[in-house]
Order: structure tokens, then sequence, then C-alpha cells
């Protein structure tokens, strides 16, 4: 069976669990691309002790599961899958995995970044950190508009 | 009509969850904006028009111009800065 393409949880992951399940039966997969994003214990403002993180369920999982099918569209890719947790995490503990498989290594790399870029912008999570001074919603950065519209994407997400 | 107004993240906390509205007639993101504005000075503060805020109608980014259908979920929140 295949595995959901996009999951929202408070529990963690096994990148390697997730990787096997996403190429298990494909044997036109030669190619797998993986990010993994963490919790750091600082940020541009100082320490971090805690992070919360907010979600809109429903339309998060939509925009993830579009953002899936337009890299399907853009990139020669075999399968893609997100998991993005929710709640209070801990520095060091794991926030974010995009995967992709595909047939040769480019395709593979492009696509999760792409995915990644895509994510920070559009899909509606919001950070607040946890600090020894107290708590604060952390802002968007007009770097990661740029980023996206190095993929001819106009986010307008920092900015608007 | 009737809607469904959500808030999240600081908006939420500053407004609360959200609320359903009975608006007497259609009317765009923008008009909406400029309704719950006029209803509050805590819905002045935290939807102003200098502060950067994104929209979704029914669960899909929109812009000001957006008509509102009956029965729509409207939710205001901040930039988005998951990943």
């Amino acid at each position: 069976m295949q595995p959901p393409r996009v999951s929202i949880q408070t529990e963690d992951f096994d990148l390697s669990v997730e990787v096997a399940a996403l190429r298990r039966g494909d044997a036109g997969v030669g190619a797998v691309a993986t990010f993994v994003g963490t919790v750091r214990d600082r940020s541009d403002c100082g320490g971090v002790s805690r992070m919360e993180l907010e979600h809109y369920p429903g339309m998060t999982e939509r925009s993830i599961e579009a953002m899936i099918d337009t890299a399907h569209e853009r990139f020669d890719i075999r399968a893609a899958r997100i998991i993005h947790r929710v709640g209070l995490l801990e520095p060091q503990e794991q926030i974010v995995m995009v995967a992709v498989t595909s047939a040769h290594r480019a395709q593979a790399f492009e696509a999760c970044q792409y995915l990644m870029d895509y994510l920070k912008t559009q899909a509606p999570f919001w950070k607040k950190e946890h600090t020894p001074e107290g708590a604060r919603w952390v802002d968007a950065r007009v770097c990661d508009d740029e980023a996206l519209k190095l993929w001819g994407i106009v986010a307008g997400n920092a900015a608007s | 009509m009737r809607i469904t107004v959500r808030y999240f993240a600081s908006l939420r906390e500053a407004l609360g969850p959200g609320q359903t509205l009975e608006l007497r007639e259609t009317t765009t993101v923008g008009g909406l904006r400029d309704q719950l504005i006029a209803s509050s000075a805590t819905h002045a503060g935290a939807l102003a028009r200098q502060r950067a805020l994104r929209v979704a109608v029914k669960q899909t980014l929109a812009d000001e111009a957006q008509v509102i259908d009956d029965h729509a979920e409207v939710a205001f929140f901040p930039p988005v800065t998951g990943g």
C-alpha cells in the first residue's frame, strides 16, 4: 500500500522507515533526496528553549497536496512525501521531512528543494519561539520569498 | 448570508479562534476586513492595513478583491513561518 503523501502530526518520524516505504515496490527509482529540518537552540534574537508550531487543519494538508501535484508537473519524479510536526518541540527535535524519489539524482534534488521552498512560504504553519525572556512569534523572512522566486513563483508572504 | 471567520497564530491570540458572522450583503475580503476593523478597537489593531496579513477563503489563499460566497470560511493570519 502506498503511504500517504502528507502527514501533519505531533509525533516524531523515522527518516529511514519513511524512505523505505516511499520507494518500496518501485524498481524505477534510482535516486532518493531527503531534507530534514530540526529545531535550533538559538535564533537571530537569542536563545530558544522550545518551539511551538501551529497550523490550519485542513488547509495545511490541502496546500501541501497541491504543492506535491505541482512538483510532479515540474519534475520527473516517482513519488514524494512530506511530514510536518506541530505542537511543542524541544531543540534538536525534527520538525519537517521532505523525501522525493526519481530515476536520476538531479530531479530528486531539485524537487526536494522546490517543495521545501514552497512549503516555507505557502503552507499555513506558524512558529512561536519560547525563550527565557518570553515567547515571540517568528517573523516571515523575505529571503524565503526570494528562494521561491527563483522557481518563477511570486510568493509575497513576508512582504505583503 | 452567513460566513465563518477564523484567526490563527498572533491574530488568534488577539481576537480568539473566530466567529460566525451574518452579513447583510455580499462583500469582498477587503470589505470584510473593513467591517471587522470597524467592529472593535482590538480588531482595528490586529487587522490594521499596515500589518502584513494573509487571507484564505475556503482554505485557499485569496486577495482582498475576492468575493466571499455564502457559507464560506474566511481565515486571517500572519505571514506563514513553517518548515
